[in-house]
C-alpha cells in the first residue's frame, strides 16, 4: 500500500478512534462507577478500572430501588409509544407517498416542521390535551402525545418513495386494493426502515425524563425507570447504586442496538450509495 | 381470446398531448407490437389500455365491453412490466402465485396454475428462490410466469427486453413468440427497438408525436412505408433519406437521375433508398466515404453526400471496400422512394 494512502487510512482511524472515545466516555464511566466501592469512586486522582469489581451493588439497586416496578412501567410505555408510531407513520406516509390530495405539499411541510418544534415549547399544550381528554395521571396520559411523529411520518415516505412504482401498479392489475398492497408489498419491502423506526421510537420514550415527571403526579405505580434512577439516591453515600441503577436502565436500550443495528445504519444510509 | 380497440383515444398530461385521436384494432389472438422513439405515446397507449392512466377523450374496448372508466383489476389483462416489478421479499412461486391470492381461488387450483405457469417458463425448479437469486433471464420468465398464471384476456408488454444484453434479448425474444403463439392470448408490446417489432408481432403501429403513423404487417411497413418516418425507423440502417428532386417524374439528387417516379410532376423532395438497394457505381450521385462497419456477413460503408446528409451503402463481405475519404459515386439498385419535403408524406 503506498504510504500516502496509508497515512490517509491511519489518520482517520485516529479521528474515528478519537471520536468513539469521547461517546463511550461517559458509558464507562458508568459502567465502572456502578462496580466500584464508595471509597473508589471519591478518590482523588479519580480511578478509572474498577480493582476489585463490587457485583453486588446492582442487586442492591435493583431491590432497594424496586427497580422491577420501574422497568415494567418503562417496557408498557415504550412498546406503546413505540407500536403507535409505527401504525401512524405508516399510515400518513402512504398517504403522503400514494395517494393524491389537496395542498398534500403543504402539508407534508408543516408535519415536517413539527418534528423541528423542541418537545419543551410544546409541554404546555400536551398538559392540557392530555387533562381534557380527562387521562392525567395514567398510563394513557404518558403515550398520547408521543403516538405520532413528523420524524418517522418522513422516514417512512421515503422509503415508500424509494419503491418502484411499477409494483404498486403490478399490484393494482391484480386486484390489490392500498390496504392490501401496503401490508402486503410496501411495508415488508420497507422493513429496514419500520425497524429504524421502531428503534428510534424505542429510545426516545425510554429516556423521557420531563414528560413522565409532570405527567405521572401522585401516582407513583406509573412512574418510569429514569424516574426511579433518583429513588435509588443521587447523593454520594449511594453514588455506586446510581451508577448501577443507571447501568440496568440503559440495559435494555443497549441490547435493543445490538440487534437493530444493522437496520438503524441501513436505513439512515438509504439512497446514499448504489 | 380477445379484441382490443381504440376509437380515437386522446391522453393530454396537464395540457401536453401525449396521445392524439388514435384509433387501433387488435385482432383476437394477435401479437400487435407498438413500436417509436421515446415520447411517441407507445407506453401511454399500453397504460390506457391497462386503466393505469385515464382517457382524455376516446373510448377503449375489449371484445364488446366499454372499458374506458373500468378498474384495472377488471378489465382482465396481465401486465409484463420494463423492470418485471418482481417483489424482492417473496419466491418465485410467491410471486406467480400474488395474482391469483386475491381471486380467492381454492387453493388447489392456485397451486396447479402456479406450478403450470413456472413449467411454461422452465422455472420450476428455481421456484424457492427470491428474485434477487436470479439472472435478468430468469427474473423476466418469472414476470411472464406472473401473467400467464391469470389467464387473461390480453396480454400487455411494456419493453420487457430493454434490461436485457443483447444475445438474451434475441434469445428471449423467441421464447416470448413461441408462448404468444402457443398460448394465442391477445397481446400488445410496446418496444422502440425495430428488430423486436420486426421479428415479434404479427403487426406494428408505428407512433412518432402521440401519433400513429401506419398500421401494418412487418413486411409491408418495410416495403411500402407510409411516410419518411417509418420508412427511416424500419429496417436496420434505416431507409436512407435524401435531399432531391422531381423533374417530370425523374428523380435526383445532387443533380444525378438516381430512378423514375409514377408521380410526373417538378418539386423538392425527400429521396429514400434502402442501404441494400444502393451500389458502388461508375455513373451515379456522388458522395464521400466516412466510415466502414464491418459486421460479419456484410459491410455498412458510411457515405456522406455533397449536402452533408449520410447514406449508408450495405456490401457483402466480399466486396471491395472503398477507401475512406474516396469520393465516390452510387447507383439505385432497387426501388426508390420519394417522399414530400415538408410533410414526410410518400408521393411514390
Amino acid at each position: 500500500m503506498p504510504t500516502k494512502r496509508l497515512a490517509r487510512l491511519a489518520s482517520r482511524y485516529v479521528v474515528l478512534v478519537v471520536v468513539a472515545a469521547i461517546v463511550a466516555f461517559p458509558l464507562y464511566v458508568l459502567l465502572s462507577g456502578s462496580l466500584m466501592t464508595l471509597k473508589e469512586i471519591s478518590s482523588i486522582p479519580p480511578q478509572l478500572i474498577p480493582l476489585h469489581p463490587v457485583w453486588k451493588s446492582f442487586s442492591e439497586a435493583f431491590s432497594s430501588g424496586n427497580l422491577g416496578q420501574y422497568l415494567l412501567v418503562s417496557l408498557g410505555q415504550s412498546a406503546l409509544i413505540t407500536v403507535g408510531q409505527v401504525v401512524t407513520s405508516i399510515s400518513a406516509a402512504f398517504a403522503f407517498a400514494y395517494i393524491a390530495f389537496p395542498f398534500k405539499r403543504i402539508l407534508f411541510a408543516l408535519m415536517l416542521a413539527t418534528s423541528m418544534i423542541p418537545f419543551e415549547v410544546t409541554v404546555i399544550a400536551n398538559l392540557q390535551t392530555v387533562h381534557t381528554l380527562h387521562v392525567d395521571e395514567t398510563m394513557q396520559g404518558l403515550v398520547i402525545p408521543f403516538l405520532a411523529t413528523g420524524f418517522g411520518i418522513f422516514l417512512m415516505r421515503q422509503a415508500f418513495m424509494q419503491i418502484p412504482k411499477e409494483m404498486h401498479e403490478a399490484a393494482i392489475i391484480d386486484g390489490y386494493g392500498p390496504w392490501k398492497y401496503l401490508w402486503r408489498v410496501a411495508v415488508p419491502l420497507a422493513r429496514p426502515s419500520v425497524a429504524a423506526l421502531a428503534v428510534f421510537g424505542f429510545l426516545g420514550a425510554w429516556n423521557q425524563y420531563l414528560w413522565p415527571l409532570l405527567e405521572t403526579g401522585n401516582n407513583t405505580s406509573i412512574q418510569t425507570i429514569q424516574m426511579g434512577i433518583r429513588q435509588v439516591g443521587g447523593t454520594i453515600s449511594t453514588a455506586n447504586l446510581t451508577l448501577a441503577a443507571g447501568v440496568i436502565a440503559t440495559a435494555p436500550l443497549l441490547i435493543l442496538l445490538v440487534f437493530f443495528q444493522k437496520h438503524l445504519i441501513r436505513s439512515l444510509t438509504a439512497g446514499a450509495v448504489k | 381470446m380477445s379484441q382490443v380497440r381504440f376509437d380515437a383515444v386522446s391522453k393530454i398530461f396537464g395540457g401536453t398531448p401525449a396521445l392524439t385521436d388514435l384509433s387501433l384494432e387488435v385482432a383476437d389472438g394477435e401479437l400487435l407490437v407498438l413500436l417509436g422513439p421515446s415520447g411517441c405515446g407507445k407506453t401511454t397507449a399500453l397504460r390506457l389500455l391497462a386503466g393505469l392512466e385515464q382517457v382524455s377523450s376516446g373510448t377503449i374496448h375489449i371484445d364488446d365491453a366499454d372499458v374506458t372508466n373500468m378498474e384495472p383489476k377488471d378489465r382482465d389483462i396481465a401486465m409484463v412490466f420494463q423492470s418485471y416489478a418482481l417483489y424482492p421479499h417473496m419466491s418465485v412461486r410467491k410471486n406467480v402465485e400474488f395474482p391469483l391470492k386475491n381471486a380467492k381461488l381454492p387453493a388447489a387450483e392456485v397451486a396447479a396454475r402456479v406450478n403450470e405457469a413456472l413449467a411454461t417458463v422452465s422455472l420450476t425448479e428455481l421456484a424457492d428462490r427470491k428474485p434477487g437469486q436470479l439472472s435478468g433471464g430468469q427474473r423476466q420468465r418469472v414476470a411472464l410466469a406472473r401473467a400467464i398464471v391469470r389467464r387473461p384476456r390480453v396480454f400487455l408488454m411494456d419493453e420487457p427486453l430493454s434490461n436485457l444484453d443483447a444475445t438474451l434479448r434475441q434469445q428471449t425474444r423467441a421464447d416470448i413468440v413461441a408462448l404468444q403463439r402457443r398460448l394465442g392470448v391477445t397481446t400488445v408490446y410496446v418496444t422502440h427497438d425495430q428488430v423486436e417489432a420486426m421479428t415479434m408481432g404479427h403487426r406494428i403501429a408505428v407512433m412518432k408525436g402521440g401519433v400513429l403513423q401506419q398500421v401494418g404487417k412487418p413486411l409491408d411497413l418495410y416495403n411500402e412505408p407510409a411516410n419518411a418516418f417509418v420508412a427511416g425507423f424500419l429496417g436496420s440502417p434505416g431507409m436512407n433519406l435524401v435531399a432531391g428532386e422531381l423533374r417530370d417524374g425523374q428523380i435526383y439528387i445532387g443533380g444525378d437521375l438516381v430512378g423514375t417516379s409514377s408521380v410526373a410532376d417538378t418539386r423538392d423532395v425527400t429521396v429514400g433508398i434502402r442501404a441494400e438497394n444502393l451500389r458502388l457505381a461508375d455513373v451515379g450521385f456522388s458522395a464521400t466515404v466516412v466510415v466502414a462497419e464491418e459486421l460479419g456477413a456484410d459491410v455498412h460503408v458510411v457515405c456522406e453526400t455533397a449536402t452533408h446528409e449520410r447514406v449508408v451503402v450495405r456490401q457483402a463481405q466480399h466486396a471491395t471496400v472503398p477507401t475512406l475519404g474516396d469520393t465516390i459515386a452510387l447507383a439505385a439498385t432497387g426501388q426508390v422512394y420519394v417522399f414530400d419535403r415538408h410533410t414526410g408524406a410518400r408521393l411514390s
